[in-house]
């Protein structure tokens, strides 16, 4: 594996009473493609939005590039992230919701060029340079001036892309970006994202129920159920080879949505 | 007694010369309770808890409170208060005093639009590292702003109206000056009319123009009228 480009040290998480992640280590290299999948309430979306530092783990430690996020070091201790460290590691992470929350008092272009301006600095020439270019990545270059309320959501989605690309983030993070769309719009919100992930460069967890997007993507496929990683590996080990019992029993559910995909799908 | 040209026509400048008084009283009451309004809004969101409690209690004192009372106590009793007290002009009494018991329900307001904004957007706004300020001023405000500028223009009328309760501390406003002017000739019929009919001239219309900005920003924040809207332009299809 190239250096770690993330990686969850023993990390557990809490809402109330109830423990959603169980002690999880993952690592997870530069460049490197990672699906995360598993039954709903498994902690696959908590996994990514600690990293994403909307969730705060109960306890362990997540390091991005090398850097604690959660903790910062002083004298050699480690110690709670103040607000300024958060921000400092936080710019390397960007991430695409299942909502899409798109701003929508702004236009496209604007969406894709209000953190540019305000968060990095850039003039307003150079982050419509940028927006108008990852924009045209996701093949809406013919939508800049246009409200998100008048986008479909698969437009919405690939709108979201390009906002969090134009922070040329060094992790991206999607967070079930199909799961709101109508199955017509998955496909080309899909086609986005596989070209993104052909590119190369750009380390990318994806959390999904598209099995069929996550084996053709990702380099390496994470299980997860109740809390735990439960097995991990490439693509043909998971989907073909694993003996895994709570990992079969998972897929076959998605192998009887591909004979009647209509009528699972919204269940 | 009966109405009295005569009299209309001695009092109505005067009345009409202190209406701007009021008016100009009116607004810079309504800017205080605006600014102080979301000043509260934001305050009412620190972390700590023991702070919050404090703000809501201040808020909760002045806002059961009478105006009338805290017009006198601001007026007549403040300027003896040791150490703290100043003597306030009534004019700077009334826009204090005022200001403030209508920025408690601005608050309320501007709370409610802050609410009704997703949770998504605070959550994008942080994943594009926004600070804190700039998740405020650029995402929540422009979007909690406008859905609720309709409430803000009824308080504006409602202040409008409680403008005259100022005439117990002293401001030369419409109300005391037709007071004034019944006390030395005694008449009151015509100008209490007069006054009346001032306030009903300037509010009238002013609920029609807040009626009117609530249906636009309706439409605006209905997406299927946007969406209508796009289509007749053809943006979309």
């Amino acid at each position: 594996m190239t250096r770690p480009m993330v990686s969850y040290k023993n990390v557990r998480k809490s809402f109330g009473q109830i423990e959603v992640l169980k002690g999880v280590n993952l690592e997870i290299g530069e460049g490197e493609k990672v699906a995360l999948i598993g039954p709903s309430g498994s902690g696959k979306t908590t996994l990514i939005r600690m990293l994403m530092t909307l969730e705060q783990p109960t306890s362990g430690v997540i390091e991005v590039d090398g850097t604690p996020l959660w903790h910062m070091e002083v004298n050699k201790k480690l110690v709670p992230a103040n607000e300024k460290h958060l921000r400092n590691v936080r710019k390397n992470i960007g991430m695409v919701f299942q909502h899409f929350n798109l701003f929508p008092h702004m236009t496209v272009l604007e969406n894709c060029t209000v953190a540019p301006i305000h968060v990095l600095g850039l003039s307003k020439k150079e982050a419509r340079e940028r927006a108008v270019e990852m924009l045209e990545k996701v093949k809406l270059g013919d939508k800049l001036d246009v409200y998100p309320s008048q986008l479909s959501g698969g437009q919405k989605q690939r709108v979201a892309m390009a906002r969090a690309l134009v922070m040329r983030p060094k992790v991206m993070l999607f967070d079930e970006v199909t799961s709101a769309l109508d199955p017509e719009l998955v496909g080309e919100v899909l086609e986005v994202i596989r070209e993104l992930a052909h590119e190369g460069k750009m380390t990318m967890i994806l959390v999904t129920h598209e099995m069929e997007f996550a084996r053709d993507v990702a380099d390496r496929i994470v299980f997860l159920d109740n809390g735990y990683i439960v097995e991990e590996g490439p693509p043909e080990q998971i989907f073909e080879y694993s003996s895994n019992e709570r990992l079969k029993r998972f897929l076959s559910r998605f192998r009887l949505h591909s004979v009647y995909p209509l009528t699972t799908r919204s269940v | 007694m009966i109405w009295d040209w005569n009299i209309v026509k001695d009092v109505f400048p005067l009345i009409f010369r202190a209406m701007w008084l009021t008016l100009g009283l009116t607004l810079a009451c309504y800017a205080v309770s605006l600014v102080l309004g979301i000043i509260w809004t934001l305050l009412r969101r620190a972390p700590w808890a023991w702070f919050r409690w404090t703000v809501n209690g201040v808020l909760e004192f002045i806002r059961s409170t009478p105006p009338l009372v805290q017009l006198y106590f601001l007026f007549y009793a403040w300027p003896l208060v040791p150490h703290v007290g100043v003597t306030l002009s009534p004019i700077a009494a009334a826009i204090i005093g005022l200001g403030v018991h209508y920025s408690t329900y601005t608050s309320e307001v501007y709370r409610s639009g802050i609410d009704a904004v997703d949770k998504g957007q605070w959550e994008a706004a942080l994943a594009l590292n926004f600070s804190r300020a700039r998740t405020w001023t650029k995402v929540i405000l422009p979007q909690a702003i406008p859905p609720i500028i309709p409430m803000l223009g009824n308080y504006l009328i409602i202040m409008f109206k409680e403008i005259p309760t100022t005439a117990s501390i002293g401001v030369m406003g419409m109300m005391l000056t037709a007071k004034m002017y019944g006390a030395q000739h005694w008449v009151y019929l015509e100008p209490f009319t007069i006054v009346a009919f001032f306030f009903l001239l300037l509010s009238y219309p002013s609920s029609l123009f807040v009626q009117w900005l609530e249906k636009k920003m309706n439409r605006r924040f209905d997406k299927n009228e946007v969406l209508h809207e796009a289509k007749q332009k053809g943006v979309v299809v």
